[in-house]
């Protein structure tokens, strides 16, 4: 049992008394209770449980605490600036991408770290960042596309 | 119609149920409870102009969350900005059967929805022409108010809601003729998007309870199996481990498996501990199911046996002893899991008798009703709440995950969540079931299929009936379409539990018999979609057939329409062909062509699906389109790589690492188009995935001559 510290979404946050191998994954659901990365497969095959530690895309299934022990951890819920939605979460929504919306977190956590890297994707650029994530339901057109517009807005809101 | 029980409430509103049963039957209600039994969803129009519309299936990613308020909303005349969704209690009593599951929600739900909105819409017309002191005839509806056409005055259904809750309740409304729809048929964003987007807790797995503590159980690998003894101490003394305890099978897995429960106090500690469970099974019991085994068997019995007659219309065999030519081959297909993203899963707390359970369920009543039985529960004291589920295909039509979590929650005392891990999930479901079939077709001088012969191999619990969730029931294609037809049936027994998946039957037959019409047109020297229309001959409906007896009109119109979008019969590049198929399946008419490119090694790729649907009039057209692209790509991805096998009657395949969904780079792009008959709707959820396998299969054999005739295609060589 040990103690570790991450700074979530912008906050610092303690979690005491846990054991070392203890999958980032849990810690958040259980521990800090942001239920929105989602448990797949619990192998990194999904990409499900994908959040940004120190700024890259990780499968948090397979991330043992103690490794991300002083990591900065966003996820799903810290992804909006301050309620502003993120470019993503509005392509989401205006392409109504979700069909049951399990992997939808992930996918966007993935496609967020994407665009952090390579604001102007192609479709192959988008193939590759996104292969990680299985979408059960098949919405991969859907995600493509958003990502694209997600990425003109961005681009259009720096150039305006 | 009893309206004594009729109030309105006292925050001012209208609530407005209806039956399924019959003509509808209008009600206003203090609350849910206040209803009588024969309702069974609702209307609330507040003062403040809001429409609560009540959402009474569960949402599994076919979009009925959304689609349902939405028939509502088009005949109330509301816009759909001023409504608001919320999921409904599940009660049967209530509500009648609340069920995501052959594509039948919308189908069922169509008239009676349509006619509560039109119902509480003349409600609230009455009250503003009593108010205005003038006839209806004088008042329309127009964006959620009442106009008075001669004066311009408006009121709307919010200041109107209350008064019309006082009013008599018309039995006899006018539905809106099609053409008059604002709503239906538009592109309406699913209602949960939002809080999916942000991560807010809706599934099953999100769900939390004070004092909640994690439980993980372990089931026998081979079905059947029993616990005998479990190294339980060492387990409780791992950290954060509360209880360990073994439950006895009770029922198998149509209600509880035989298994050892660990309780914990965090969802990872459940886990950790189970990795280290030592378990000795009785394996007396156990299925010794081997799919190779079974395989070979059906493979040669249905090439070389005999079964037992299951049709036989005209004369096959005459028809063979004066055929020109005849055509034969053995098809095959596998196992298969559901493998929804969101692994099993049961939130559960039982007091005394009673429980009250939060589950993923497709069939949540069913849940609540299995776990009071297996577990000697009162089941008038078992509460169920609908949440949000991570995919369906079928998986949870079975409730075993249900009664787990319930019969842990009894034995520790505690409310648990259960956690299935994805090997869980794979290991315990209820699989599609796997089967092979001998085809015989005869064609005369004219290059007409004279006859149509199967030798279908599957399986049985009972040695007496094919288990159903692949049995050939009246009315699979070509039945009723040629004068000479015959199947018979071998049953080979098998004990591994088999289930209902995405189109269940349809989704493997569709592949068999259009791959095999390919064969005889192909022999016949003739164009496939030539054959496919002359093969549906004068348009007509046939008798039988899932979801009611097919439309050979219908038929026809879809398999012309997709000839057309797809420029059939187009010169293609070398190694580039198109392939054709036509499945009709709830009810719902599919004719695809898949434009396949096969590489060098038996790479091969899927350029573009074209996907002609009928199924009556669309509710929502952006879920509409969005289910038939994720249908076919699901049926892609099946066709592709994905298969179950089991030695012993143990699953071999784990996990994602064994089981290769598609992924995005091999999504194919698929284009979507409906002929909106006014035929009444039908469901999205499944017909499009059944033609998917076969377009794709005869698409290889034009372009490489190269017969296909098992799925997964990646047992052949091919791969993407």
């Amino acid at each position: 049992m040990a103690n570790y510290t991450i700074t979530l979404n912008g906050e610092e946050r303690q979690i005491t008394d846990l054991e070392p191998d203890t999958p980032l994954l849990w810690v958040l659901r259980d521990h800090l209770n942001l239920v929105g990365t989602k448990f797949g497969c619990g192998i990194a095959q999904c990409g499900s449980c994908t959040v940004h530690m120190n700024g890259s895309p990780t499968r948090s299934c397979i991330i043992p605490i103690s490794a991300a022990d002083g990591a900065t951890v966003t996820t799903i819920e810290g992804l909006a600036d301050d309620g502003n939605l993120h470019p993503l979460q509005k392509a989401w929504i205006d392409l109504d991408v979700p069909q049951c919306g399990y992997c939808q977190a992930g996918q966007i956590m993935s496609a967020a770290a994407l665009l952090d890297k390579n604001p102007n994707p192609t479709d192959d650029d988008i193939d590759t960042a996104m292969a990680g994530n299985i979408c059960r339901c098949a919405t991969y057109g859907r995600i493509r596309a958003a990502i694209h517009k997600a990425a003109d807005e961005i681009v259009e809101g720096e150039n305006s | 119609m009893n309206l004594s029980r009729r109030d309105v409430l006292k925050s001012g509103g209208l609530i407005v149920a209806f039956s399924f049963g019959g003509p509808a039957l209008v009600r206003a209600a203090t609350s849910v409870a206040g209803a009588s039994s024969e309702l069974n969803a609702w209307i609330r129009v507040a003062d403040d102009g809001v429409a609560t519309l009540y959402a009474t299936h569960p949402e599994i990613g076919q979009g009925v969350k959304t689609a349902l308020p939405m028939i509502l909303a088009e005949e109330l005349d509301m816009p759909w900005e001023r409504v608001r969704v919320e999921q409904s209690p599940v009660d049967a009593d209530v509500y009648g059967r609340q069920v995501a599951g052959g594509s039948m929600s919308v189908r069922l739900a169509w008239t009676p929805l349509r006619t509560a909105g039109a119902t509480a819409r003349a409600m609230l017309v009455n009250a503003a022409a009593v108010h205005w002191g003038t006839s209806i005839d004088n008042c329309y509806t127009d964006g959620g108010a009442v106009v008075n056409q001669k004066t311009g005055d408006r009121l709307d259904y919010g200041d109107l809601a209350e008064r019309a809750a006082d009013l008599p309740i018309p039995t006899d409304v006018k539905l809106k003729e099609q053409s008059e729809f604002k709503l239906l048929g538009r592109r309406i964003g699913g209602v949960d998007n939002r809080d999916i987007v942000v991560g807010t807790p809706l599934f099953g797995v999100d769900q939390s309870l004070p004092g909640m503590r994690f439980a993980s159980y372990t089931r026998s690998p081979s079905t059947g199996g029993e616990v005998k003894s479990a190294n339980l101490d060492l387990i409780k003394d791992m950290p954060g481990v509360e209880d360990a305890f073994i439950l006895d099978d009770n029922g198998g897995a149509r209600a509880l498996r035989g298994g050892v429960a660990i309780v914990a106090n965090s969802t990872w500690a459940a886990l950790r501990a189970k990795r280290k469970l030592q378990i000795e099974w009785n394996l007396e019991n156990a299925s010794t199911d081997n799919w190779d085994a079974l395989l070979e068997e059906g493979l040669e019995l249905a090439a070389n046996g005999t079964g037992t007659e299951l049709y036989n219309d005209g004369d096959a065999n005459a028809a063979f002893s004066s055929a020109a030519k005849t055509v034969n081959g053995v098809y095959a297909y596998p196992f298969l899991p559901h493998a929804p993203l969101e692994p099993q899963n049961c939130t559960a707390w039982v007091q005394g008798d009673g429980a009250e359970i939060w589950a993923p369920s497709q069939v949540p009543a069913g849940g609540a009703a299995l776990a009071a039985r297996t577990c000697g529960l009162n089941p008038a004291k078992v509460t169920i709440h609908q949440t949000r589920i991570g995919g369906g295909f079928g998986r949870r039509l079975a409730n075993d995950y249900v009664v787990e979590a319930v019969a842990i929650s009894q034995r520790a005392g505690v409310p648990i969540k259960l956690q299935w891990t994805r090997e869980d999930d794979m290991a315990n479901d209820f699989y599609r079931p796997g089967g092979i079939h001998g085809l015989q077709a005869s064609i005369d001088a004219d290059g007409k299929m004279t006859a149509w012969k199967d030798h279908f191999v599957t399986f049985s619990g009972d040695g007496e009936s094919a288990y159903r969730w692949a049995a050939m029931g009246q009315g699979v294609q070509p039945q009723k379409l040629i004068d000479n037809y015959r199947v018979d049936q071998t049953l080979l027994p098998l004990t591994i539990p088999t289930g209902a998946w995405r189109a269940p039957a349809s989704n493997a037959l569709s592949f068999v018999t259009n791959a095999f019409l390919h064969e005889v047109s192909t022999a016949a020297g003739r164009d496939h979609l030539e054959f496919m229309l002359d093969l549906m001959g004068e348009s007509r409906e046939l008798p039988g057939g899932r979801g009611g007896g097919m439309h050979t009109g219908r038929a026809k119109d879809v398999i012309a329409e997709v000839g057309r979008r797809a420029d059939w019969g187009r010169e293609m590049p070398k190694g580039h062909a198109q392939g054709l198929a036509f499945y009709y399946s709830h009810g719902g008419y599919f004719a695809e062509v898949a434009e396949v490119e096969v590489g060098a090694n038996k790479k091969i790729t899927l350029h573009k699906l074209y996907i002609i649907g009928d199924v009556g009039p669309i509710v929502n057209m952006s879920m509409a389109e969005h289910q038939c692209v994720g249908a076919a790509t699901d049926g892609f991805s099946t066709m592709l790589g994905l298969q179950v096998t089991f030695n012993d009657g143990a699953i071999n395949e784990g996990n994602f690492d064994k089981y290769p969904i598609l992924r995005m780079p091999h999504a194919p792009e698929v284009d979507v188009h409906f002929i909106q008959s006014d035929n009444p709707p039908s469901g999205l959820g499944e017909p499009a995935l059944p033609p998917v396998a076969p377009a794709v299969t005869n698409a290889i054999y034009t372009a490489t001559g190269d017969r296909v005739r098992e799925m997964p295609i990646i047992k052949a060589g091919y791969s993407v």
